[in-house]
């Protein structure tokens, strides 16, 4: 039974109020720095200023007699600390070449910003000074920032593995062999279209920050990190320093955004504890922002090479993708997948038979090491093939919802032929839970006025014209909720995806979650205990939700990939339903008659035909509490874990319109219009989904128009600080105008999807589509990311054959 | 962002600040609202070992009708420049430029006197004065001296003002009715301009100045002069560039900022003449 037949208490679906804001918007919340730790060291980490050179000397004298300063560490000395390198927990190939990578550099630097030496010391001013007294004699080398140049292998950045590619990864999927090439031959349309996805800075709003404390005695230490990820930072940071499991304790307080820049194991981490435990008191250190640029992992990074053929009816006949992949200098915790997790995403919404192609090669630079940045993969497939959707209907001639609408995976097909949900199974073998592509995107077009709008740009984009309009759309698939463990198998990924919860009614009827979801923004106490109260029939505020110290919430595997409530926010409802199932044994019990006989509503139990025989789970509580009287073979207490793995991933979807004015004096973009139409299912907080949408249309929007991690060509970061990174603020925001369509997931009980990634996923295409649009009237059929005054302008005059 | 160490002195009067800044020499600085200075010495552009804070002397924090200029003093927060009614009716321009200096926390605690003294092309204020035909007054040890805007600007962050003179007050000549225009162009609403224009017309006489166009503000003369020769508005415009050395960077090449710098002056020429 899923919950939306069985719901009585009306919790989920109504918008209530963050409980977290008041003491975020207050700023009495409390993150790592904030933490009163007497006795503190603080750690300063020297960061190498060549992109790529050997380390020929380091001399720390000067440093190590600074005053406040306790000590000074280079690569070398730290070396026999690690009982392994720093870890990579996603081999996608078995002959993947993964460098040796270290908390400090030994040898050679591969990065600006590589980790070169450590200083501890009494204040984190005197910490910071040290860092410019060491003395490190560099051998510079040439930086790899090109992917194309990385591939020739002409400079080899690893010596130990030869060579910079990490591996090749491919999914073919055909009904019969050649089908693609067979496709393409026969192809009434083709296209073949080249995109870049610039690297990207996730800057989070605050920096990483870590803090560890050992015991006095016996070696146990809590490592307090604004980290995504504390269950999974606990397992590694025991395996690389070779502390036993059970000693590690990790907290993640308050956390100031991720975006899945905290979902890693990063050297300051490791170097706080191991160096907590060699003084014998806690270290701490908090980022700088431009050090957050450098030392943080950055997002996208990818060269897209897509090719489209379609029938003469324009439905799509075969889809072929050859990528190369930026991993940058190291592989970080994730990195290799980042590239897969879109691998089955090419063919976006649409229904494509058996004819596709993919290839990744991924390649080592000296560049910051890449990761998971919202959407990890899943934007980058989403652009590709969305953008080059809109060149196949300019190439046949035919409006681009047009073209979507013949090829969209139409309802009927995630049903089998007597109406039962079966999902729809693609080409790869995915199934998809449920869609309804049509009807997201017709809304989306209504608030739009699409057809108004094209009549507007009808009448203004006229030669000569000043400003011309641009509407763009987006139709999108998002595989979320990460994720099925038997999947993730088949992908070697290194662990599983399923999480975990307890919940546990207390002798007063008050109730506590326990999730191994980890929340650094997204409202996971509010959401949860909305949950927690629909099931159990208790007030939201009788619910308390526990997370984030693996003291407290051993078992779980954290927040990324909107997993959270598609995995956990479920775990939590099947933990609901064995307490429930239990406290009807005691229930049956007290009112002498059989627990089938009982119905549960609104948090009372009663016998079905005679309501007045009835008892309220806060009594139940109290009596599996005092345990004075429970029928055989009850435990005392009511409490329930469950550990949920999903049979499937979550596939929200929705269709984003866009609508932009160009300037073409001077290559300005201005987003006049937004629309988001997305279905992430059943909404348990509204209010909580649109922000998440919001934040995530912002996040794309800005790829499309702002944000770019510049390298120049010795390696170096030029956009290192917010004024040169632009991060666009709430003055730079259009109204977006958010709507739904509700196609709950089939496959599990909330009938719930993921909403994290969904807006980023759709927004830079749909922002790039726009744009494009406006100028194609002036021969623009492609322009690079992001779209920003100069780079519009330079387009506008080389098609219009400036000698630009 | 940690600054390297520095010692703190606060300066209660400009006599008390100058007397202190020639007591430490070159290597203090003045702190005024410190929206310029404090990013510098975070990422150890800058490091003063000694500051002396003139962020308190309250008597140069005033806008004054002064007959045929207003008096500003140069501790003003650009936030009552934009808010103040003498200028907004004697010099609206200036105020209605400091409305687009940053947000408005920067507002709140940048000042007129410290934008100036800073003396970076990509500011709004210098530019603007400069378009005004404003004089600025700087106090030494010896005593006070005008300074021309036109004469004031030398170099990448490089003024004719010594190490022991401060700033104190700005002259803005009355703009007695004058049509003007204030264009700036970013790509982020507070952002710094990636070139700005300030413009004003009345009765055959203009004064135009650029933003960001080179390693000083720049007075586009070359406008100003094709105008008063009777130049139509869009031939002025294409004289634009002409007095400037615009430098590329990531938001702009040499060459599109030599292009945007035509466009917004014709734009700020149309808007001033209306
Ligand atoms: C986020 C941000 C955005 C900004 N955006 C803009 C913008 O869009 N446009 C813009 O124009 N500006 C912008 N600014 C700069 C801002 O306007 C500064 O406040 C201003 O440039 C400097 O004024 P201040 O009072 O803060 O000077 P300070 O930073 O205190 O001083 C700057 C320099 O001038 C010297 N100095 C200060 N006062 C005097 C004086 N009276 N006599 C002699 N020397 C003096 C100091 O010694 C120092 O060298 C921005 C600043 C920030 C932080």
């Amino acid at each position: 039974m899923s919950i939306t037949e069985e719901r009585t208490n009306n919790v989920i679906g109504q918008r209530m109020l963050r409980r977290e804001d008041p003491a975020l918007l207050t700023g009495e919340a409390k993150f790592v720095n904030d933490l009163a730790i007497p006795g503190a060291l603080h750690l300063a980490v020297l960061r190498s200023p060549y992109a790529h050179a050997r380390i020929k000397s380091i001399d720390v004298s000067d440093a190590a007699s600074m005053p406040g300063v306790v000590a000074v560490y280079t690569g070398k000395d730290l070396q026999s600390t690690w009982a392994a390198p720093m870890p990579c927990a996603w081999p996608v190939t078995p002959d993947m070449k993964n460098p040796a990578h270290y908390p400090l550099a030994v040898d050679k630097a591969c990065y600006v910003g590589d980790g070169v030496a450590a200083v501890l010391a009494t204040s984190e001013s005197a910490s910071r000074d040290a860092i410019d007294a060491i003395d490190v004699v560099y051998e510079p080398l040439p930086a790899v920032i090109d992917l194309e140049d990385a591939l020739s292998d002409r400079v080899v950045i690893h010596d130990a593995i030869g060579t910079n590619t990490s591996y090749t990864w491919n999914l073919k999927v055909e009904a019969a062999e050649g089908a693609v090439d067979q496709a393409f031959k026969n192809a009434a349309f083709t296209v073949s279209e080249r995109y870049v996805q610039q690297r990207l800075i996730p800057m989070a709003m605050e920096p990483r920050a870590v803090a560890a404390v050992p015991q006095p005695f016996g070696g146990d230490v809590t490592l307090y990190s604004a980290t995504q990820v504390p269950h999974i930072l606990k397992v590694m940071t025991a395996i690389t320093l070779g502390i036993p499991e059970h000693q590690m304790r990790v907290v993640a307080p308050s956390v100031g955004g991720g975006f899945g820049s905290k979902l890693d194991v990063y050297a300051e981490e490791l170097l706080c504890v191991a160096l907590a435990r060699k003084h014998g008191a806690p270290v701490r250190w908090v980022e700088e922002r431009s050090e957050n640029t450098q030392a943080t992992i950055h997002g996208r990074g990818q060269i897209q090479n897509i090719e489209l053929a379609a029938d003469k009816d324009g439905r799509l006949t075969a889809v072929r993708v050859r990528l190369i992949g930026d991993m940058g200098a190291y592989l970080q915790l994730v990195t290799p997948g980042v590239p897969l997790l879109g691998a089955f995403l090419y063919a976006g919404v649409y229904d494509l038979p058996q004819a596709y192609d993919f290839s990744c090669t991924s390649v080592f630079t000296t560049m910051t090491p890449t990761d998971a940045y919202r959407g990890a993969g899943r934007p980058e497939a989403t652009y590709a093939i969305e953008v080059a959707m809109d060149a196949l209907a300019r190439a046949m001639g035919i409006d681009p919802y047009e073209l979507r609408k013949r090829n969209y995976i139409k309802k009927e097909q995630f049903y089998d032929a007597s109406g039962n949900p079966t999902g729809y199974t693609a080409f790869h073998g995915l199934n998809y839970d449920s869609g309804d592509h049509l009807a997201a995107a017709e809304k989306a077009m209504q608030h739009a006025d699409y057809v108004a709008l094209r009549k507007a740009q009808a009448t203004q984009n006229v030669p000569g014209a000043r400003k011309r309009l641009g509407v763009g759309m987006t139709s999108y698939f998002e595989m979320c909720g990460l994720a099925p463990s038997r999947v993730l198998a088949s992908l070697n990924y290194g662990a599983g995806g399923w999480e975990s919860a307890t919940v546990r009614v207390l002798p007063t009827s008050k109730v506590q979650v326990v999730t191994g979801t980890s929340p650094h923004g997204q409202g996971h106490e509010t959401s949860w205990a909305m949950i927690a109260a629909e099931k159990l029939g208790v007030a939201p505020e009788d619910v308390d939700v526990l997370h984030s110290d693996t003291a407290i919430a051993p078992l779980g595997l954290d927040t990324y990939g909107s997993r959270s409530l598609a995995v956990g926010g479920v775990a939590i409802a099947g933990a609901c339903d064995k307490v429930i199932d239990k406290a009807r044994l005691i229930a049956a019990h007290q009112l002498e008659c059989a627990a089938e006989d009982l119905q549960f509503e609104k948090g009372t139990f009663s016998v079905k035909g005679s309501p007045d025989k009835a008892v309220p789970i806060a009594a139940i509580a109290f009596a599996a509490f005092t345990a004075h009287n429970l029928p055989d073979g009850v435990e005392p207490n009511l409490e329930a874990q469950y550990t949920h793995d999903p049979k499937n991933f979550s596939w929200p979807f929705g269709t984003h319109v866009c609508v932009v004015e160009v300037d073409t004096e001077t290559g300005k973009v201005d987003v006049l219009k937004y629309v988001a139409v997305d279905d992430c299912g059943n909404q348990i907080n509204p209010l909580i989904v649109e922000g998440q949408v919001h934040g995530g249309v912002v996040q794309g929007m800005a790829q499309a128009l702002y944000e770019e991690a510049v390298y120049d060509g010795d390696g170096n970061l030029k956009t290192s600080n917010l004024a040169e990174y632009l991060v666009p603020a709430a003055c730079d925001v259009p109204p977006i105008t958010t709507d739904f369509t509700v196609t709950p997931s089939t496959t599990n009980q909330l009938g719930v999807k993921g909403i994290g990634e969904a807006g980023t996923i759709g927004a830079a295409s749909a922002v790039m589509n726009a744009v494009i649009d406006a100028l194609s009237g002036l021969g623009i059929t492609t322009l690079d990311m992001p779209a920003s005054p100069n780079n519009v302008w330079k387009a506008i005059q080389a098609a219009q054959g400036g000698t630009k | 962002m940690i600054p390297a160490a520095f010692d703190y002195k606060r300066a209660g009067s400009a006599e008390e600040a100058i007397s202190l800044i020639g007591q430490y020499g070159d290597e203090a600085k003045f702190l005024a609202g410190g929206h310029s200075l404090i990013p510098l010495m975070k990422l150890r552009l800058a490091q003063p070992t000694v500051l002396v804070d003139i962020g308190r002397v309250k008597d140069l924090s005033y806008v004054r009708d002064a007959g045929d200029h207003v008096a500003i003093g140069a501790l003003t927060r650009h936030m009552d420049v934009e808010k103040s009614p003498v200028l907004a009716q004697h010099a609206p321009l200036l105020a209605h430029a400091a409305s687009h200096v940053g947000d408005a926390q920067v507002r709140h605690r940048g000042t007129i006197g410290g934008s100036i003294a800073h003396a970076d092309p990509a500011s709004d204020l210098p530019a603007t004065t400069l378009a005004l035909g404003a004089t600025y007054v700087v106090q030494g040890p010896k005593g006070k001296r005008d300074i021309a805007a036109r004469d004031f600007y030398k170099g990448f962050l490089e003024s004719a003002l010594a190490a022991d003179e401060m700033l104190v007050e700005i002259k803005v000549p009355k703009m007695n009715g004058a049509g003007w225009s204030f264009q700036k162009f970013n790509r982020r609403a507070q952002d710094w301009a990636i070139v700005g224009v300030a413009a004003w017309r009345n009765n055959g006489t203009s004064g135009v100045a650029l933003v960001n166009m080179g390693s000083t503000p720049v007075l586009a003369s070359a406008v100003s002069s094709a105008l008063s020769s009777g130049a139509s508005i869009a031939d002025a415009a294409s004289h634009a560039a002409d007095d400037a050395e615009p430098q590329g960077d990531l938001n702009a090449s040499v060459e599109y900022r030599t292009h945007l710098a035509k466009v917004l002056v014709r734009r700020a020429l149309e808007e001033a003449s209306k």
